[in-house]
């Protein structure tokens, strides 16, 4: 077994045009910027991106949307970035606005083996046309389907050789639910020790989940909106 | 002009928070509630990102990248705080684990509807977790003004804006008055100092039933 790429373009080998991709992230925080540097300099393009955000001008998957290499985004908030409006109202972009605990749970689910699912999120709204509504104890619910990536990239503070995973504070996020949805998961770490060096009872996630893993060096970890006490 | 100021009304939206709540506020004057809860109170301020016992802004010193609100704001976390993923968070949410959400809107109506996410014309920025906080959160408390700012009334008959969530919404608070929703509509609880209650219904659009014990808001204690 080796998961352990050099660096980030080595770990993102195989991706191609037109893939479905799932990213971790909440707006700057705990983005797996080394993958979408490297997915940038690919050149890989008509990509359909799975993220809660889509990041801000020039950082993020703004980076991607400058080379057009977006077609579709699937979002719950995408306010940051006047790029993205842009290429919104053009219709050079497709965003698919998705209600934000149901994208996490679509990206659980879809990792979990459960196919779609019913949540009373969005009954009765715009999110619900063209969906099934079900009736379970006298309340409606909508089906949702579940999202299994072709690539997820992810960011996690400690790593071991397995891929096992450490989030810290509120960068976890969308990560290890991303993680979770791929067929191929890379996981980029800030640090990356031997198999056996983390406790296990600190683990967050598997690296049953992680097919490849490197250590990603000088993170920018860019504050999208710094706020302070007086 | 509002009647009551933003951060009155945030005062009187704190007295609907109980001690041990697990609390949500949203972006705008429920973000104010937080300095209005009593410090003898122990109350866990929800993130949806994946937090739960949100702290004030920190210093400069203390700034985490780490560490951010729903809003992607820098904050820090209080004593027994706990992270989880957004999964979990809203787990939390969706199923019934937070005791009260307060959050802003465009347009309520006498359904229990809300609208607070989009205006057809204007860019769509998304709902973020609006929709699950409305869809789950055991009482959903709605704080905004009283009329838009070209004067029309926010409180309807049936929303036009594309909604957030529907028969959802238990109480609303605006700068003139406290509204209930029952399944009879609108119930007039509560009227700002100085206003009548003829003062609210001509403000209204929808029609409103008054409260046998129709009081002012307590902007004390």
């Amino acid at each position: 077994m080796n998961k352990v790429y050099p660096d980030a373009r080595s770990a993102i080998a195989g991706v191609k045009d037109g893939m479905l991709f799932c990213f971790g992230g909440f707006g700057m925080c705990g983005l797996p910027e080394k993958s979408i540097e490297a997915l940038r300099e690919s050149g890989v393009k008509n990509l359909t991106c799975v993220s809660n955000n889509a990041g801000v001008d020039d950082f993020g998957l703004g980076l991607l949307l400058q080379q057009r290499q977006i077609k579709k985004m699937v979002s719950s908030y995408v306010g940051e970035n006047e790029l993205f409006e842009k290429l919104y109202l053009s219709g050079e972009l497709e965003v698919e606005f998705t209600p934000q605990g149901t994208l996490a749970e679509k990206m659980r689910a879809g990792g979990a083996g459960i196919p779609a699912f019913f949540t009373p999120t969005g009954v009765g709204t715009k999110v619900a046309e063209g969906k099934e509504v079900r009736q379970f104890n006298g309340r409606d619910y909508i089906l949702e389907r579940s999202i299994r990536s072709d690539f997820s990239f992810v960011k996690a503070w400690k790593g071991d050789k397995f891929g096992n995973l450490i989030f810290r504070k509120t960068a976890a996020n969308f990560n290890p639910l991303a993680a979770m949805a791929g067929n191929i998961t890379v996981a980029e770490v800030e640090e990356l020790v031997e198999i056996g060096e983390l406790d296990p009872n600190h683990v967050h996630l598997s690296g049953a989940y992680v097919q490849r893993i490197f250590h990603g060096r000088n993170y920018q970890k860019r504050i999208e909106n710094l706020t302070l006490t007086e | 002009m509002p009647i009551l100021t933003r951060d009155q009304l945030a005062k009187r939206l704190a007295q609907e928070v109980q001690d041990g709540f697990v609390v949500n506020l949203g972006i705008g004057i429920p973000t104010l509630v937080a300095n209005h809860i009593p410090k003898h109170m122990f109350v866990m301020l929800q993130s949806e990102n994946g937090l739960l016992g949100m702290g004030p802004y920190p210093t400069r010193e203390n700034v985490d990248p780490d560490l951010v609100n729903a809003g992607k704001q820098t904050i820090t976390a209080v004593k027994g705080a706990a992270y989880f993923h957004s999964a979990d968070s809203f787990a939390m949410i969706r199923g019934g684990h937070v005791d009260v959400a307060i959050l802003g809107a465009m347009e309520v109506d006498q359904r229990g509807d809300i609208a607070n996410w989009m205006v057809p014309g204007k860019l769509i920025k998304g709902m973020g977790g609006a929709m699950d906080l409305v869809a789950g959160a055991k009482k959903v408390i709605v704080a905004m003004q009283h009329r838009d700012r070209a004067g029309n009334s926010k409180i309807m008959t049936k929303c036009e804006l594309p909604l957030t969530g529907v028969h959802c919404i238990d109480r609303v608070f605006t700068d003139m008055a406290v509204l209930d929703l029952t399944p009879e509509g609108f119930l007039l609880r509560e009227v700002a100092p100085g206003l009548t209650v003829d003062d609210v219904k001509h403000a209204s659009q929808a029609p409103l039933r008054v409260d046998a014990n129709v009081r002012e808001i307590a902007l004390e204690g």
